[in-house]
This record gives structure tokens, sequence and C-alpha cells, in this order.
């Protein structure tokens, strides 16, 4: 049984680190797609990867968050992508590999995954 | 949807954007009655009566993207068709209470799924909203509350990696500990 005062112990951990912590003010942000589309299509799993990584490399310049339907139903899990002063990047039919890749390459590294790009799911048409 | 927990995160999602600010989500399954009731109430707006006879009809929508609305007929149909009922009260200003009602042993009822992260997807990215969820199984069970989780933090905030770990593992031990599985 998980008790409360293991909590008790994080805050009297934490509460001396608080002051640390800063926001930068550019940020790059992830948007997750979480309406129904999104859900049914496997968002949850997509939006967890991004915030579990995102935590876990210390990418403290990205903010993950969630959207509702952005009306491409039949590309969810959609991710958009945008970095400050750039063009926003839209991912399609994500799933949580992909995300991991996405976190790699395009958050740590700055290189766009074309192949998971909305574009390229169009020419392949 | 392949499992009941997207259902509930969907659900929830709607609560949440009708500005609900608590939402209490339960899991109760009783295997002597062979039920599993879900219940997904929040303070958001409300709806008027003509809006709740019409959420239940999939070509009802408030939003602007698409002109259907399927969210709530999909989590309907799973438990009309595991021989259960299906129901939304709702008042405007004061909140909605969906309750769904399954039939725990029936062939055709969805598969509980990964509730655990469906919580702490909601805790996660909402973090203005408190949360109560109630996990029961035969009588068994546990409860969290985000409210006395903020209580113990003092101003740490939830969404904060070292508590966030906290909670998903506050669910996933707890859940280990109820007997059943849903």
């Amino acid at each position: 049984m998980k008790t409360l005062e293991e909590l008790q112990a994080i805050r009297d951990k934490m509460q001396t680190q608080v002051g640390l912590r800063q926001d930068g003010e550019a940020k790059t942000r992830v948007v997750v797609g979480m309406a129904t589309c999104g859900i049914a299509a496997g968002a949850r799993p997509v939006l967890n990867t991004f915030a579990d990584l995102v935590q876990k490399k210390g990418l403290t310049n990205v903010l993950v968050t969630q959207t509702g339907c952005i009306g491409l139903c039949q590309y969810e899990p959609i991710v958009e992508i945008t970095v400050p002063g750039q063009e926003k990047v839209t991912y399609v039919k994500m799933d949580a590999d992909k995300a991991s890749e996405v976190v790699e390459q395009h958050l740590k590294r700055g290189v766009i995954i074309g192949k998971y790009t909305i574009n390229a799911e169009d020419v392949a048409k | 949807m392949e499992e009941l927990s997207l259902n509930v995160l969907d659900v929830a999602q709607n609560g949440i954007t009708a500005g609900a600010t608590l939402m209490r989500i339960s899991v109760d399954a009783d295997s002597g009655e062979d039920t599993l009731v879900i219940e997904i109430k929040d303070n958001g707006c409300g709806m008027s009566p003509e809006q709740v006879s019409s959420v239940e009809d999939p070509f009802f929508t408030t939003r602007t993207t698409r002109p259907v609305g399927l969210g709530v007929p999909l989590f309907k149909m799973a438990a009309e068709q595991s021989g259960g009922r299906f129901e939304i009260v709702s008042e405007q200003g004061a909140g909605t209470v969906v309750r769904a009602e399954f039939g725990l042993s029936h062939i055709d009822r969805m598969p509980l799924g990964d509730i655990n992260s469906t919580i702490c997807t909601l805790v996660t990215f909402n973090p203005d909203v408190n949360f109560v969820y109630e996990y029961k199984a035969d009588g068994e069970g546990f409860t969290l509350d985000t409210r006395e989780f903020r209580a113990i933090l003092q101003g740490i905030p939830l969404d904060s990696p070292e508590v966030l770990a906290y909670i998903r593992e506050y669910l996933e031990e707890n859940t280990k500990e109820v007997g059943l599985v849903i």
C-alpha cells in the first residue's frame, strides 16, 4: 500500500529545490490532439510518451500539452510541434515508438522526421 | 475504442472543457451482482435538457471542426452491448453525471484497460482541476483525491515530475492490491 507519508517526504525534499526552477521565456510546444478521434486512434500513449521522455531527458525548454480535435481525424494521433521562430511541424498517425523517435531527433537535435509529417503522407497517396 | 478507460478519458475531457474544477471518477465492480459501474461526475457548466437529449446522438456536437460527436454514443454503446445501461443527468450551472453500467462477465464487455494511465493523463494535463478517483472491486478498493495531495504538498505543483511519479506508483500499487482484475 502506497502511503501519504511518502508524499510528505517528496514535499520535504522538493521544498528546498523549488526556488531553483525557472521557466524559459521561449518554449518549444508539443501539442497532441486528444479528442475522441485522437484517443480512439491511440493518442494517450503518444501524449504520455512525450511527457515522460521530455521529463527524463531534462528538456526543460519543451512544453507538452493537449488540444481537442484538429479536424483531420483520419490522420490521428496528430502531434504538432512548434519551435519558436520556426514553422509548425505536423506529425500524423503517431504511436509511442514514433513519439520517442521525435523526441530524440526533433526535440533534442532539431532534425524534423519528414516521413512522419503530414506532407510526406500526402505525397505517398 | 478498445478499452473502457479510453472512454473514461474522453468523457472526462468533455467535463473539463465544460469548465469543471472538480471531477469525480469511480470504477466499481461487483462480481456477486455481475456489474461494473463507471461514473464520471463533474461540476462544469452542465447541459440544458435539450442538449442532454441530443448528446447521445452521434450527429450532435458543439464543436466546429467536424460535424459528429462520437464520444458519448460510443460509451453508451459499450455499456448496452454488455447488457448494461447508460444514463446522463445534467443540470445547467451545476454539472453533469455520466453513469454507465456494464455486465461484468458479459462476453461483449470491453476490458477496463489501463485506467491508471487515464487518471495520470487527466491529472498531468489538467493541473487546475481536482480529481477524486475511486476504484472498488467486491468491496475492496482505494481512493485518490488530489485535494488531499495538494494539502500535503503545500504549494509544490501536482504536475511536478516527482509528484507525478508518486501518483502513478500510488495508482499502480493500490490497484494491484485489489484482488479482482477488471
